[in-house]
């Protein structure tokens, strides 16, 4: 099972990154994403309605909760590939709303997909270079000269192969990204969000369908980045991975933030487990299992 | 008997008839559209008809000379890509295909009503419009000359020199395009549009330059198309596009050179096809009347192109590895 893979290095986790009580929505001592009333309904259902919320700089965040909480289109409207009915909010002090999501990318918040989107019929070069901002031969005019961008492209080609280096695909630099495997796509999508230099990696579900031996490397790399002073926030079912190398957690569940805290203590938090378990999850309902109940009754066990 | 020296010569005076050369135009820009951006444009009839109309509008009724007239097709064309993009290319990609192919005819019925008969002739269409254009010839001989199946006037010759030489630097232009960051980034968007915006660029942009682009060599081809024959609005009905899409199929969608090759191989083929079909009603071999053996020929590229999809569905030039992978 996956969840039994830890990373190789002991995470060096941050600390003191909140003001006061570690409550639903507290003000974090250095902020680099304020959320403030962002709401997004679809017809009567409300996905997303989050009152305030902040993500810590420097510090990898995870975002959890049961599935339908609303991670994802959270996720969405932040990086504008969503619109929310109403809210604020804004990156390093500069205000995303109504921001369009290619200039949120260029902002250097980079997102990746729950569903992986390798370019199948691009190479994973090509993959890699297209993650390169600021690119002179990108402009329909200057592409016809290529005297104008041969030395930025070749800069930007060694640049991405020092990365696949690092995520051990560059055996595959001349192959399809359609020939990888879902892991290797996994990898491809982070190189290739690294490839612009972001500030905020915004990881969605990195680790669905990442065999075990893969998931590994793949929590090394997460870690990696925020060695190089990336901050990371990410969406995981994976309680272990979670406590593993989060170190702050945020807890969304109907659309809420419903707790926030270091994810050792945000385990105990009645509203955490009544949002996983069900308010009444102390009286036999009968075979109602999924995998969190799993997984967070496994994570209680293990702290206590 | 048959007379297969006549079969054969009249398919080699396709090869390199500016008809065919337009064809492959017309193709090359549905690669650029289809093969390296994904837009769905069933319109390329539309952009044919405006660069054939602009030009000969201008011309006729404005006394336009050449090179104003060409830059009147090419400004409608980018006009009417604006039109079509702008609504229609934040949406999935089975929008513009409806909105092309209904804008297209609406273009083409626009050129046939009679309330505009003055400016485009109506149902007859324009001529009269090629003096400006064989004033420029730089062959002078009378009758005809050249080799083998291939004898031509002056004038055929200066027509076929400049579509095939407008072919070529089309081919360079695309091929250049396609293998710079420009390129990469219309690939990218064939993949996977939200992928290619998460990384920071513009996607609507680049969608509207690729449909600029490959309605501008639509339009070029539409111009080329009325060097042999008059304006016609009949010759611009969705049939026009969809033997362009055939061309394109038949080369390679996302190649530079299978539109032209697949536009060679199209019209020699019919042609063959059609001389042969002809002459084999003629000898009786065939129990059809000779105006069903017309339409015999469409019949038979039907099922080539048939047979080539099922059998080699990346076309004569495409990529068999890109096969593979398509879901």
């Amino acid at each position: 099972m996956s969840s039994d893979a830890a990373p190789t290095k002991k995470p060096v986790k941050s600390v003191d990154l909140h003001v006061g009580d570690a409550v639903p929505g507290c003000k974090k001592t250095d902020p680099i994403l304020i959320a403030d009333g962002v709401k997004r309904t679809f017809g009567g259902l409300t996905a997303v309605d989050v009152a305030h919320v902040e993500i810590p700089r420097g510090a990898i965040t995870a975002l959890i909760g049961p599935n339908g909480a609303g991670k994802t289109t959270f996720f969405n409207l932040l990086t504008g590939f969503d619109k929310p009915d109403t809210g604020n909010w804004s990156f390093d002090g500069t205000s995303l709303a109504h921001v369009p999501a290619f200039k949120v990318a260029r902002m250097g918040l980079i997102r990746t997909f729950q569903l992986t989107k390798a370019l199948g019929l691009l190479t994973v070069m090509d993959n890699m270079k297209l993650g390169a901002t600021g690119q002179r031969g990108e402009n329909l005019f200057r592409a016809m000269l290529p005297f104008l961008w041969r030395k930025q492209d070749d800069e930007i080609e060694a640049k991405a192969l020092e990365l696949l280096g690092r995520f051990k695909l560059d055996a595959k630099k001349d192959d399809y990204a359609a020939s990888l495997s879902g892991g290797q796509r996994k990898l491809l999508e982070m190189a290739r969000a690294l490839m612009s230099d972001p500030t905020l990696v915004m990881l969605d579900e990195p680790m669905a369908g990442v065999n075990p031996a893969l998931t590994q490397s793949l929590l090394d790399h997460i870690l990696d980045l925020k060695t190089q002073g990336m901050t990371v926030l990410f969406v995981e079912h994976d309680m272990h991975m979670v406590r593993h190398i989060a170190d702050w957690v945020i807890v969304m569940a109907e659309g809420k933030v419903v707790a926030e805290g270091d994810p050792h203590s945000v385990m105990q938090d009645q509203a955490v487990i009544d949002a996983y378990l069900g308010q009444h999850h102390d009286q036999d309902l009968g075979a109602t299992d999924t995998g969190h109940v799993e997984a967070l009754k496994e994570l209680i066990d293990d702290e206590q | 008997m048959i007379d297969w020296g006549a079969i054969f010569s009249n398919a080699a005076v396709e090869l390199v008839s500016p008809t065919t050369a337009a064809y492959a135009l017309a193709a090359l820009g549905l690669a650029v559209h289809f093969g390296y951006t994904g837009l769905l444009n069933f319109g390329q009839a539309g952009f044919m008809a405006l660069g054939a109309y602009g030009y000969a509008i201008s011309t006729l009724t404005f006394g336009f000379p050449v090179w104003a007239s060409v830059l009147v097709g090419v400004g409608a064309s980018v006009i009417f890509a604006l039109i079509l993009g702008i609504p229609t290319l934040r949406l999935r990609a089975d929008y513009l295909a409806i909105v092309t192919i209904a804008a297209a005819e609406i273009l083409r019925l626009l050129f046939t009503t009679n309330t505009f008969r003055d400016v485009t002739g109506s149902a007859n269409g324009l001529s009269e419009y090629k003096d400006g254009f064989r004033a420029l010839n730089p062959f002078h001989f009378s009758g005809t000359a050249g080799f083998g199946p291939w004898v031509f006037s002056a004038n055929d010759w200066w027509s076929i020199l400049v579509a095939w030489v407008i072919v070529a630097i089309a081919c360079v232009l695309v091929w250049m395009l396609m293998r710079s960051p420009w390129g990469r980034v219309l690939k990218g968007i064939r993949e996977d549009e939200d992928a290619v915006r998460s990384l920071g660029k513009n996607v609507y942009a680049y969608k509207m330059q690729s449909l600029i682009l490959g309605g501008v060599l639509g339009t070029f081809a539409g111009m080329i198309f009325i060097l042999p024959r008059a304006v016609v609005p009949a010759n611009y009905a969705t049939s026009l596009t969809f033997f362009t899409w055939a061309i394109l199929l038949l080369g390679g969608a996302a190649t530079v050179l299978g539109p032209v090759l697949g536009s060679i191989v199209f019209w020699v083929v019919l042609s063959f096809f059609s001389g042969f079909v002809a002459r084999a009603v003629e000898a009786g071999w065939l129990p059809i009347s000779e105006v069903q053996s017309g339409q015999l020929r469409f019949i038979l590229v039907g099922v080539a192109i048939m047979l080539m999809v099922v059998f080699r569905p990346q076309g004569m030039l495409g990529n068999k590895k890109e096969m593979s992978f398509v879901k």
